[in-house]
């Protein structure tokens, strides 16, 4: 069995493989910060804190304390998902913009302690073995990309999920509906800090070296962008928008020293002609059911209306 | 030592307060966190420098000059990546401003390469001044006055002309001012001319007072102005000078007390634990929100 998989992961060329599993670790992350962003309304531009939590608890669980893979990737979810209740907790009684620098604030404050801490090697990095499991590293990214995708599904047509909406469009009728603000906010906030903390433990592992300075604004703003671009609060879109710009600065490698100008560019433009991503407003489940010939339309609740983040 | 360090933290403070009065007066009037803020700010400087080591000018024409060109580009920017965003959801504005933020490094990073370049020797006239056991250089006096020049010259546009009080009603409410015959994009242009304007002339003088400018010396500035603005109460004002200065002071004392390593963070811990107490702020004010 492994060895098949194992041959069919070999039959693809391991540029295209490494771009296809760069977006497989992508999904996670995004998916998480759909959850706090998308789903719950909050913004955060310190996502990449929780994503480097993630690869260092997941990179000494590996080093330090010879872990399988499985249950590293477990421990540093629940971690850096215990640490982001932690930080949630009083931060999250800020509201937009003000919560948007604190988690800011918050990423440069991890970024520098990691950066001079003795176990994660300060500035140095680490250097992260592969990881002991039978399965080939792509596969099981895709596998953990496809879980987290079924689950946020779940997550967000359950009634958790409902509330977190209802929190998104409206504070105060949410909570005068007997909404607990607080509660639902750190949970949310929690559930995105695990996925990112999956998320991150993939990276470590499938790149072999992790840097704190890797996980800097530009990471965190890397993966908000995948978020906003797809379509706040789509998982579809998530998706797309993860896959697309982990693509994008490969596909614009031919212009070499052009190619983060024109990603800049791009970024502008992208807001400027469709300000609410790419797939902002679009009913999947609608154009399913159109495209098997089915037009129970009218029946599905359509997702409309801007939110006002 | 503590007057040296006090004037050394207030010289750097000065220079964040200057870039976090352009976050804070375009926060005040479209809400919008303009990350490109910090771009302009490292453009402003290179076009000091290019004035100053290309064109041998006199340092403070260059900066005059940065700063006219600063403004040309921060109304442009607006006109390009803000304008037709300003009905849609504010991280659409927010990911445009991201976008020009890595468009402009970019674009720095391919004209004037990598490395960080200095302005040439004598372009400024340095000389120490000792004030009982602290030494004081001229720039770091130059930098405090310039700055004090520039943020009162702001707080008369502002409170005194037309076009400031103009920009105070746009920025109290931006539907009615726009009922009341006032010209809404006007008063935004002019609000980044003038945003843009600040943030060269701080870069210059970040460029002096280090004696380097890079293509990425924009993005921890621009993060620690705008934490600077959120310091004081953004949409304030006099909040921005205040953040700015208390950030640069902290920072210059936590270094000399022996956290260099974490000097980036103690900006930011600052910020963390103020809103913590302070929601608003220090000088911000409380809205109340309404059903």
């Amino acid at each position: 069995m492994a060895e098949f998989l194992q041959n069919i992961v070999g039959a693809v060329d391991p540029y295209t493989m490494q771009v296809i599993v760069n977006i497989g670790i992508a999904i996670p992350l995004a998916l998480g910060l759909n959850i706090i962003t998308g789903l719950t309304g909050q913004l955060s531009l310190g996502h990449a804190a929780f994503m480097s939590i993630g690869a260092f608890i997941s990179a000494i669980c590996t080093i330090r304390l010879g872990f399988p893979f499985a249950l590293t990737l477990v421990t540093s979810g629940l971690v850096t998902a215990a640490i982001g209740a932690m930080i949630g907790f009083p931060i999250l009684r800020l509201s937009g913009d003000y919560l948007a620098i604190c988690t800011l604030g918050f990423a440069e404050i991890v970024k520098v302690i990691f950066l001079n801490l003795d176990i994660t090697n300060k500035a140095l990095g680490l250097t992260v073995p592969a990881p002991k499991s039978f399965l080939p590293m792509p596969i099981y990214v895709w596998g953990i990309a496809i879980l987290s995708i079924v689950f946020v599904a779940f997550l967000q047509s359950s009634r958790f999920g409902r509330a977190l909406k209802a929190i998104r469009e409206d504070e105060i009728a949410a909570e005068a509906m007997g909404i607990n603000l607080a509660r639902y906010k750190v949970q949310s906030f929690a559930i995105g800090s695990f996925l990112a903390g999956v998320g991150g433990g993939l990276y470590a592992h499938f790149l072999g070296y992790i840097n704190p300075s890797d996980f800097g604004f530009l990471k965190s703003v890397d993966i908000l962008s995948m978020v906003v671009l797809g379509g706040l609060g789509s998982i579809p879109g998530t998706v797309i928008g993860a896959a697309v710009l982990t693509a994008a600065p490969e596909f614009l490698r031919f212009m070499s020293e052009y190619r983060m100008l024109v990603y800049g560019a791009l970024l502008v433009c992208l807001m400027v002609f469709r300000p609410n991503g790419l797939l902002g407003g679009v009913n999947f489940t609608g154009l399913l059911l159109k495209a098997i010939g089915r037009n129970i339309n009218e029946s599905i609740p359509r997702e409309k209306g801007r939110r006002k983040l | 030592m503590f007057l040296q360090q006090l004037i050394n933290g207030i010289a750097l403070g000065s220079t964040y307060a200057l870039i976090a009065l352009g976050y804070t007066m375009v926060y005040g009037i479209i809400t919008l966190i303009n990350f490109a803020h910090g771009e302009i700010f490292m453009v402003g400087a290179f076009i000091g420098l290019l004035m100053v080591s290309v064109f041998k000018l006199n340092i403070f024409i260059a900066m005059a000059l940065a700063m006219c060109v600063c403004m040309v580009l921060g109304v442009v920017i607006e006109l390009i990546a803000y304008r037709r965003l300003r009905r849609s959801s504010r991280l659409s504005a927010l990911i445009s401003a991201i976008g020009v933020s890595i468009f402009l490094s970019s674009l720095a990073l391919m004209v004037f390469g990598a490395d960080a370049k200095g302005f040439p020797e004598g372009a400024f006239p340095l000389h120490q001044i000792h004030i009982g056991n602290a030494d004081i250089s001229t720039l770091q006096l130059t930098i405090i006055g310039i700055a004090a020049f520039l943020m009162l010259g702001l707080e008369f546009i502002v409170q005194k002309t037309k076009i400031g009080k103009a920009m105070r009603a746009t920025s109290e409410d931006y539907a009615a001012a726009a009922l009341m015959g006032i010209n809404v994009n006007r008063v935004i242009s002019f609000t980044f001319a003038l945003g843009s304007a600040l943030a060269a002339a701080g870069g210059v003088l970040v460029g002096l007072l280090y004696n380097a400018v890079s293509f990425n010396m924009g993005l921890m500035a621009g993060l620690k102005a705008f934490a600077a603005a959120v310091l004081g109460g953004i949409g304030s004002i006099p909040g921005a000078m205040l953040g700015g200065v208390l950030l640069g002071v902290t920072e210059i004392f936590g270094v000399a007390i022996g956290y260099s390593s974490y000097r980036d963070a103690i900006a930011f811990a600052i910020l963390v634990l103020v809103l913590l107490f302070k929601p608003t702020g220090l000088l911000g004010q409380k809205i109340q929100k309404k059903v």
